[in-house]
């Protein structure tokens, strides 16, 4: 026959020993390697009564934040949509109305926004592409269900509340806290400041 | 007729012809940048000073050099004028300058700004701008202002480039709008809020370089780069007709006019296609249209993130990678590849 490829070998058919012909001395010595198992430190945990420790930087589910004052940030740029890899993400955007500027920061903001956790792969690039500080990815794990519809994480919970903040600083460099938290930036300025 | 050299290429011009439009007849990559100039109307040019370059010399009779850069769109050739424009780091370094400038008052509202992607102060911004301002006085700020029903003019954004005002005087019939006061308080508006109800109003949308006058049926509906443009026209008698559509999904979105690869309104046998209020504002459903096919979009835009022209370019990578096959072997497409309605996922 025509060598397709040079990688082929020549299989050498070896006849079996005394040894290996009564099988029980193999099956032993498997059996014993399984039995060994038993007393050997267990390689899972029973989640989710017990947890793993994360790393500082790992990525979890998104949140979307509020600044100090109480008002969302995302104003629906759409940057994350664009952004993200895996078309996880898709948003409507409204327009703020009077009396609302506690609730949203701009004039704009994201009636409907979506992300569907089967297909997001946490890479992080929307948070990397958010010009507004918005969506963040947290150390927490994303909750498994029973339906595909409930794995598509809309507002009510992605944004945190008031009252329950997500903690996103442990990920941050002091630099980029810094950047974050000076209130000499515009981004970092709440409608209350501007009042004043 | 003329001979000019600019960035190294030399080309033949007819007598009267701007450095810019040379530049142009060149091709995208020596002609400078403009934010104010716009060819389809006359006397537009020489506020925005972003197509400033460098005469290294005047002409063959006088070799001299002009003494500082001047304004492209203003000045004309001369025979043997040789012009230095990405090649300078002289001018590069003054239009950085000039972007400061034109960003000094400018909001950096671009996440809420529904020009954004499109916008031509953006695009500047990131091939010339610094990303920090120096200026620490607060900017100008304006209300929001409704011309007419269909028109929105946010003042904050406005660089004064007077194009919508020559617009309104070289294609309407009569102009109510106008740039009022002058210097740090000059601002675009029209006598008591008189709306501009002309039928060809809305062209001053298309040519707004930045997000100034927006089209107000189609604020905050979607982002550009979520949206497809598709080319189209239909009968109208008081326009040419021809236009780009923005799909998302099967909704008409916007209507604008067809622009060029210098963002300006494409012309027909010499005449701008400026389209009328009626295409632009009322005729928003797929059936008012005849497609003519997908808007060719540069690869570099955001707008080609919606990766609407991959089909074609597949299929033209698959007929290049079936030539290149030694023995005609056929190469197929994966199932429903095709399909055009397979192309949104």
């Amino acid at each position: 026959m025509m060598q397709l490829t040079n990688r082929s070998m020549q299989v050498a058919k070896k006849e079996l020993t005394l040894m290996e012909r009564l099988y029980f001395p193999a099956i032993i010595k498997g059996m014993l390697i399984t039995l060994s198992h038993l007393f050997k430190r267990k390689a899972t945990i029973k989640y989710p009564d017990q947890t793993r420790e994360l790393s500082a930087v790992y990525r979890g589910q998104h949140v979307l934040k509020r600044d100090e004052a109480g008002a969302e940030r995302c104003t629906a740029c759409g940057l994350c949509a664009v952004a993200c890899p895996a078309e996880a993400i898709t948003m409507e955007s409204a327009e703020r109305k009077k009396g609302e500027e506690s609730m949203y920061r701009e004039e704009k903001y994201a009636k409907i926004y979506e992300i569907n956790m089967l297909r997001c792969i946490f890479c992080g690039l929307c948070e990397e592409a958010c010009p507004k500080e918005a969506i963040f990815l947290t150390d927490r794990i994303v909750p498994s269900s029973f339906t595909r519809g409930e794995e598509v994480f809309g507002k009510d919970k992605l944004v945190e509340t008031v009252e329950h903040r997500v903690d996103v600083t442990k990920r941050q460099t002091p630099e980029v806290l810094d950047f974050k938290t000076d209130k000499k930036h515009y981004h970092n300025q709440t409608f209350l400041d501007k009042k004043k | 007729m003329p001979k000019v050299t600019i960035d190294g290429v030399t080309i033949e011009v007819p007598n009267g012809t701007t450095i810019l439009e040379a530049a142009r007849m060149i091709g995208p990559e020596v002609a400078p940048p403009t934010m104010c100039y716009y060819s389809k109307l006359k006397t537009s040019g020489g506020y925005c000073r972003t197509c400033l370059v460098k005469v290294s010399q005047g002409s063959e009779k006088d070799p001299r050099p002009m003494p500082k850069p001047v304004a492209s769109c203003r000045t004309q050739v001369m025979d043997g004028m040789v012009v230095e424009n990405n090649t300078s780091q002289e001018i590069q370094e003054a239009r950085a300058g000039v972007v400061e400038f034109l960003l000094v008052n400018h909001p950096l509202d671009c996440p809420v700004c529904d020009q954004a992607g499109e916008c031509h102060l953006q695009d500047l911004g990131y091939e010339h701008g610094k990303s920090e301002t120096r200026f620490e006085f607060p900017r100008r700020e304006f209300e929001r202002k409704d011309i007419g029903d269909k028109i929105q003019l946010h003042m904050n954004r406005c660089i004064l480039c007077y194009r919508c005002v020559k617009t309104a005087d070289q294609v309407t019939d009569c102009r109510v709008h106008g740039v009022m006061n002058r210097g740090e308080v000059a601002e675009i508006s029209t006598y008591i809020e008189k709306s501009i109800d002309n039928d060809f109003s809305g062209n001053v949308i298309d040519v707004c370089p930045v997000g100034a006058l927006t089209d107000k049926t189609f604020r905050f509906q979607s982002r550009v780069w979520f949206t497809k443009p598709v080319d189209a026209h239909r009968d109208c008698d008081k326009c040419c007709g021809k236009v780009r559509l923005w799909y998302k999904g099967n909704e008409v979105l916007r209507v604008t006019a067809r622009k060029d690869q210098w963002g300006e309104v494409e012309s027909y046998d010499g005449k701008t296609g400026w389209i009328c209020n009626t295409c632009r504002f009322d005729k928003k459903t797929t059936a008012d249209w005849t497609i003519d096919g997908p808007s060719k979009i540069s690869r570099h835009s955001v707008i080609s993130a919606n990766h609407y022209n991959s089909l074609k370019a597949l299929k033209s990578t698959l007929d290049r990678q079936k030539d290149a096959l030694p023995h005609g072997e056929k190469v197929t497409l994966g199932h429903g590849a095709l399909d055009p309605n397979n192309e949104s996922k």
